[in-house]
């Protein structure tokens, strides 16, 4: 790894968000992502439901009935207690990635820049990252069946620019950049927002001691975590591989002692 | 794909989902590919023991019959591996680097070396060619066989599915026992009665120890247990309890009986592949269900917040 390169990642700030889609839109043309259903869902405003092979920007729309202090028009409108959250959604990235450990190829690797990206000309499709993230963020593509998601644009921050999804976001609530950089804006931006009585702001992600060792991207939320579809305390599976290699290791001893004692009873 | 449709925000008092949305993304693998692999390792790499045990104490018919079953279910799992992929033809990619954090990884080197032991202790077996090579191949696949009866457990617990990755202290004892009747079972199957004892011991421990280990993981689990009633894995699991028991019932008691003994084999090898199945159609119970990932997570946050 490159020592000169900084860790780079995403400041997901929900609170800004107005649910536009222009991620979801610039990420699809700048990667060439391809179409991934035309259904109407019935959930809110979203179509695209969660991150999948085809997905790699999600944008989530919660509509919340609680008291809504100074309601703006829309929340006059639907009785002054509708809250609507957004957030858009996207490939953590972690720190300890469950995908890429798990992946038997090489084909998942980890970029200078700290990102996680899949090296399409060698996954073989064995779909074992696909359950490996704790998130559900990636996934096989069905008519291609090789795994797919987020490379944090690998080729733009290569060339210096920034990622299509950030480039696009037209309230700043998608920031790119060094990650140290970005965890001070955080903890300053939630600071700010729990100072304005906004109680429900936390960061998510953004703690390096957690199951995944910290999210390259992370974010501010309004709710718990679920409420987003997003898990509330995910640990990378391979952190107890260790215990399994060794339970492994028994049951084999256990295998080879049962065949010695199989054979050695009764006659 | 995603399941898509209109769902309640909040389909159980107890937890919040994001419409019922699951949390990870299901396993991509078709059940007949890797719930059968499951099996089918298990059995290959168990024959094998019982080819070496057969061989050290003159049982000939039994030793060939393991060594047979032991390359046909490893040609067989090989062809069910290559099929699940996405891109069949680039299985070889498997062998591209060794990495002892990937199972899957560990499984494709272990396999590789196995399914040419196994393939020439087979060989040898029917020839009677070159009895030392055979010897030797026979050795060396049981002692692979002792790991690619069991690595499986790590291949399916080192994954986010609650079901699995919450068993995976007991799932590796799970599959050894599992692995134990269906070779235990092969032999009573497919061997002459005269040299069925050890087959007959071996499956009658594999169920005890089959059936113990999963009444222990499945009360660790907590919530995620169950998962294992759930309608596509319930089946499974009491089939694959019925099956053992009676097939150990029958390997003791018709132990004189060539035709008992021979159902015996046959319950015991689908009582392996019952509890595969079930563990398998679990998992996938409890990838699709978000309360499975949310409940646990929030259980252990010490302080949830607001």
């Amino acid at each position: 790894m490159d020592m000169d390169t900084p860790r780079m990642g995403f400041f997901t700030d929900t609170s800004v968000c107005i649910g536009c889609k222009a991620c979801e839109v610039a990420c699809k043309e700048w990667n060439l992502v391809p179409e991934d259903g035309l259904n109407l869902t019935g959930m809110s405003y979203d179509n695209t439901v969660g991150l999948s092979a085809d997905t790699w920007r999600h944008v989530a729309f919660i509509e919340q009935r609680k008291p809504v202090e100074n309601p703006d028009a829309l929340a006059m409108a639907a009785g002054g207690d509708l809250q609507w959250l957004m957030a858009s959604d996207v490939c953590k990235h972690c720190t300890h990635a469950g995908c890429l450990d798990v992946c038997p190829t090489g084909s998942l690797f980890r970029t200078e820049f700290g990102t996680v990206v899949v090296q399409e000309d060698i996954c073989n499709g064995c779909g074992y990252c696909v359950p490996a993230c704790p998130y559900g963020v990636i996934d096989r593509r069905e008519e291609d069946g090789r795994a797919w998601k987020c490379t944090l644009c690998y080729d733009r921050i290569s060339g210096g620019q920034e990622p299509a999804c950030a480039k696009a976001c037209p309230t700043d609530s998608i920031q790119f950049g060094p990650l140290d950089e970005l965890r001070e804006r955080a903890a300053l931006r939630v600071s700010e927002l729990q100072g304005a009585g906004v109680t429900e702001a936390r960061l998510y992600g953004e703690d390096p001691t957690d199951g995944v060792g910290g999210d390259g991207a992370f974010f501010l939320l309004l709710a718990e975590p679920e409420v987003y579809g997003l898990p509330p305390d995910p640990v990378v599976p391979t952190r107890d591989l260790g215990t399994m290699w060794r339970q492994v290791g028994l049951a084999a001893l256990t295998a080879v002692a049962g065949v010695a004692l199989a054979f050695g009873v009764g006659r | 794909m995603s399941r898509r449709g209109e769902r309640p925000m909040v389909p159980e008092a107890e937890f919040t989902s994001y419409y019922g949305q699951p949390i990870i993304n299901p396993p991509v693998w078709e059940p007949l590919d890797i719930a059968g692999y499951l099996f089918l390792g298990g059995l290959a790499g168990m024959s094998s023991l019982v080819a070496v045990g057969s061989d050290a104490t003159g049982r000939l018919a039994l030793a060939r019959v393991a060594k047979t079953g032991a390359v046909a279910a490893a040609g067989l799992s090989l062809v069910a591996l290559v099929h699940d992929l996405g891109r069949p033809a680039r299985f070889l990619n498997m062998l591209r680097v060794f990495k002892v954090t990937s199972p899957m990884s560990v499984g494709s080197w272990l396999l590789a070396a196995y399914v040419p032991a196994a393939g020439v202790s087979a060989l040898s077996a029917w020839s009677g060619r070159l009895p030392r090579i055979g010897g030797l191949a026979t050795a060396a696949a049981a002692l692979l066989g002792s790991g690619v009866a069991t690595y499986t457990a790590a291949l399916i617990t080192d994954t986010s599915v609650p079901a699995w990755h919450e068993g995976h202290r007991e799932m590796p004892f799970v599959f050894v026992g599992s692995a134990a009747t269906a070779a235990g079972g092969l032999g009573l199957l497919a061997a002459p009665v005269a040299e069925t004892v050890p087959a007959r011991n071996l499956a009658v421990g594999g169920v005890a120890v089959e059936l113990l280990a999963f009444e222990r993981m499945r009360k660790r689990m907590g919530m995620v247990a169950e998962s294992f009633d759930t309608p596509k894995a319930k089946p499974f699991i009491r089939a694959a309890q019925g099956l053992a028991l009676a097939g150990a019932v029958g390997a003791l008691v018709g132990r004189r009986s060539r035709l008992v003994s021979a159902l015996s084999g046959a319950a015991l090898l689908a009582a392996s592949a019952a509890t595969r199945w079930g563990i398998f159609h679990a998992g996938m119970a409890s990838a699709e269900d978000p309360k499975y990932t949310v409940v646990p997570q929030r259980q252990r946050t010490v302080t949830p917040t607001a």
